[in-house]
């Protein structure tokens, strides 16, 4: 079965080549099928390679498709490469990707672009694979560059609006940005080892650096600039929220659940190259820590309910970024796929109450949609629980309370990492339940026009469930000390080093952890249930701060500033290309030369033979007198 | 048997490519100016057989042969040309045909 893994990336690949060539003639109820049942394949095959891969205790499966280009000593092949760490990424590809797939067809059910939209989607899925399994970084680099086109066609899906285009080309540009980075990268570590199998550098790079080695360093920095820009972590975040112009399914997928954690999989599959390059871990950790309160901060500002949700999910990369900093790797991976689970429930609950309510964004003009939709209210209940960490009955409280312990105990851990976590925890429960008071409890403020279907609600149950349970895969040691992610990512990512004698504060921390996120829910409901004019007060008291928070802390004021108004200076002054008029030159010349010379062509026939005749008495007489 | 010097036989077969020449600058007949041209062709044909009664070759005599062949093709395509000018303009005006100006 195992080497059937090829299929799981081609069959999106041929569901959206499918979708593209017959768009035009296809029926929705086809291109459905078409879109959804190539995921659901993909998804059964991940399952049936996941049982022989786990029951034959396989610790690596590698399979050539065929050998893209060889040059000059690079071989790069399209070669698939199945451990651990990918078979955690490809179950949360296919397995969300499948139900964002189901819900899609009834969310984009009246859209006009229903086809375009499900072949985008499918080579999104197709391109996320390919960069989950790529064993060569050229591959993954194919993968990356892929899923990056994917989400900009599918923020500005809706293209007619202006403000759309500017959206997916803001996108674009910013993670292009942090993917130069990543290309330099590359490029250098081709330089050093010549080659780009992955696994061949990580056994090699030990052998080559001692720790700290400066090159080392650079390499694992720009490897870094990649994986800033397609998470969106700081100074490259603010593309995020405005990517929520697409559609909700694609906010889920895309700008949730898997495209953005890409760069937490960059980091954690180079893994070898931070272990040696200390400085460079630890300015991940670092950009984790600060990217999440400041992304939290923005999100208990927000008005706009996809906007929360995308601020928080900045929020929550930034908890895996620290995690890998403090070389937690597989609680990082942990908390990506807890994190996909509820967040991918909480953007579909959100897209669902947007739907019903006209495309209205705006939560404070909702209210009171509890009982008019339940289980819409109870699964993005579950999701906001789980985001906001409820102690154990939810995934997130597990995968987040490992990274908090961690953040403290680790060997590359410290008090400020784990404040920052702790502050980021509250703030995360206080905006989480904001959202959830503001938006379904309450008088009812518009009118729902209609109401999730059944498809909606499989695929939002699904997810709940899976937010709820996800996280028993993986218990602490005080209760349960059940460790089977971890066991099963033990081959690829080293387990985490323990500060002496950090042991036994796992308990009062896990309290701590508790405590901080139910106080974060009282806050909440103190604020907008029992006294909601209480937050208008602090909010128009404090208005300086609101509004930096409310523009995510002025980044593109600040971009605009710096890069965008000098560029479009420069740009304006060069507008006649300095280099272009050589060019330019060359062709007034060569225009006015044809000109001149085609009034010769009289269309005369006898002008044309005295030219002959001249031109051979001519040619006769020079030659008589070179011969002399 | 008296020979005729060379210089006369290529005098007279430049005389008879300048005139054959000037008749096609001048005339504006299309049928003249082919007849022009064949008479070019004579000339230069005559300059061979000139030239190999000189060096006592009969190279000269072989071109010549060549050149008529290829005069009479030249006049089959040259005249049907000419049918079909005469047929499009009305007329065997060479300067009339002018529409491929530049």
């Amino acid at each position: 079965m195992i080497h059937l893994l090829w299929l799981i990336p081609t069959l999106p690949f041929l569901g959206a080549l499918i979708l593209v060539l017959t768009s035009s003639s296809i029926s929705r109820r086809a291109a459905a099928i078409i879109g959804c049942s190539t995921i659901g394949l993909a998804a059964l095959i991940t399952v049936l390679i996941g049982y022989e891969f786990l029951a034959t205790h396989t610790e690596a499966y590698r399979h050539v498709a065929w050998n893209w280009f060889a040059v000059s000593g690079l071989s790069v092949g399209f070669s698939f490469h199945l451990d651990a760490l990918s078979l955690v990424f490809l179950f949360v590809i296919t397995f969300v990707g499948f139900f964002i797939h189901l819900y899609s067809v009834a969310f984009m059910h009246d859209d006009a672009g229903f086809t375009r939209f499900f072949a985008y989607l499918n080579l999104f899925v197709c391109a996320m694979l390919i960069l989950v399994l790529a064993d060569n970084l050229v591959l993954l680099y194919l993968g990356w560059e892929g899923v990056g086109l994917c989400s900009y066609l599918l923020i500005g899906f809706w293209y007619d609006e202006e403000k759309n285009g500017y959206a997916a080309r803001k996108a674009f540009i910013m993670t292009r940005v942090g993917d130069t980075a990543l290309a330099i990268g590359l490029f250098m570590l081709f330089g050093v080892f010549h080659t780009l199998d992955i696994q061949e550098i990580l056994t090699q790079a030990p052998k080559l650096w001692s720790p700290g080695t400066q090159t080392a360093t650079i390499i694992a920095f720009l490897l870094l600039g990649g994986a800033v820009g397609k998470s969106a972590q700081l100074p490259l975040q603010s593309w995020l929220p405005d990517a929520m112009a697409g559609p909700s399914p694609v906010s889920a997928l895309i700008h949730a659940a898997t495209m953005v954690t890409a760069g937490v999989y960059l980091i954690a599959r180079m893994h070898g190259i931070y272990e040696l390059a200390p400085l460079a871990q630890l300015w991940v950790g670092i950009i984790g820590a600060v990217t999440l309160l400041i992304a939290g901060c923005s999100a208990l500002t927000q008005n706009d309910l996809k906007r929360v949700l995308a601020y928080s999910t900045i929020s929550q990369i930034g908890y895996m970024f620290l995690a890998l900093g403090i070389g937690a790797w597989s609680a990082a991976v942990f908390h990506f796929m807890i994190h996909a689970f509820f967040k991918a429930l909480l953007f579909l609950g959100a897209g669902t109450v947007i739907w019903a309510l006209h495309h209205e964004h705006d939560m404070f003009k909702m209210g009171g949609l509890r009982k008019r939709m339940p289980v819409v209210y109870w699964t993005f209940l579950i999701g906001a629980g789980s985001l906001a960490a409820i102690p154990l009955v939810t995934a997130g409280f597990y995968s987040k309370d490992q990274i908090l312990w961690l953040a403290w105990a680790s060997a590359k851990g410290s008090p400020w990492f784990f404040i920052a976590a702790l502050t980021g925890a509250f703030i995360t429960s206080v905006y989480t339940f904001r959202m959830v008071f503001v938006t379904f409890f309450g008088a009812e403020k518009t009118h729902t026009a209609h109401l999730p279907g059944k498809l909606m609600h499989v695929a939002l149950m699904v997810l709940a469930v899976l937010s709820l349970v996800g996280g028993f895969i993986e218990l602490p040691h005080t209760f349960g000390h059940v460790t089977l992610l971890s066991d099963l990512l033990h081959p690829i990512l080293p387990s985490t080093v323990l500060r002496a004698g950090a042991e036994s504060s796992e308990v009062l921390i896990q309290l701590i952890a508790a405590t901080v996120a139910l106080s974060g829910v009282l806050l909440a409901y103190i604020f907008y249930i029992v006294k909601p004019s209480l937050a208008d007060e602090i909010g128009s008291s404090c208005f300086e701060v609101h509004q930096l928070w409310y523009a995510g802390w002025r980044f593109d004021a600040l971009y605009n500033l710096l890069i965008v108004r000098p560029f479009v200076w420069v740009s304006t002054i060069n507008k006649r290309d300095i280099i272009d008029q050589f060019y330019t030159g060359l062709v007034t010349a060569t225009e006015y030369f044809g000109k001149t010379f085609s009034r010769t062509q009289t269309g005369v026939l006898r002008w044309y033979i005295m030219g002959i005749t001249a031109g051979a008495v001519i040619i006769l007489t020079l030659s008589l007198f070179i011969n002399r | 048997m008296e020979t005729v010097a060379v210089e006369y036989g290529l005098i007279l077969a430049g005389t008879l490519f300048a005139l054959g020449l000037i008749s096609v600058l001048v005339r504006r007949n299309i049928i003249f100016m082919l007849i022009s041209v064949e008479i070019m062709l004579n000339a230069a044909g005559l300059a061979f057989i000139v030239a190999g009664a000189r060096w006592g070759q009969a190279d000269g005599q072989v071109m010549f042969i060549f050149i008529i062949t290829m005069a009479a093709a030249e006049v089959s395509v040259g005249l049907a040309l000419i049918l079909q000018i005469y047929h499009q303009l009305k007329t065997l005006d060479s300067d009339a045909a002018d529409k491929m100006k530049g």
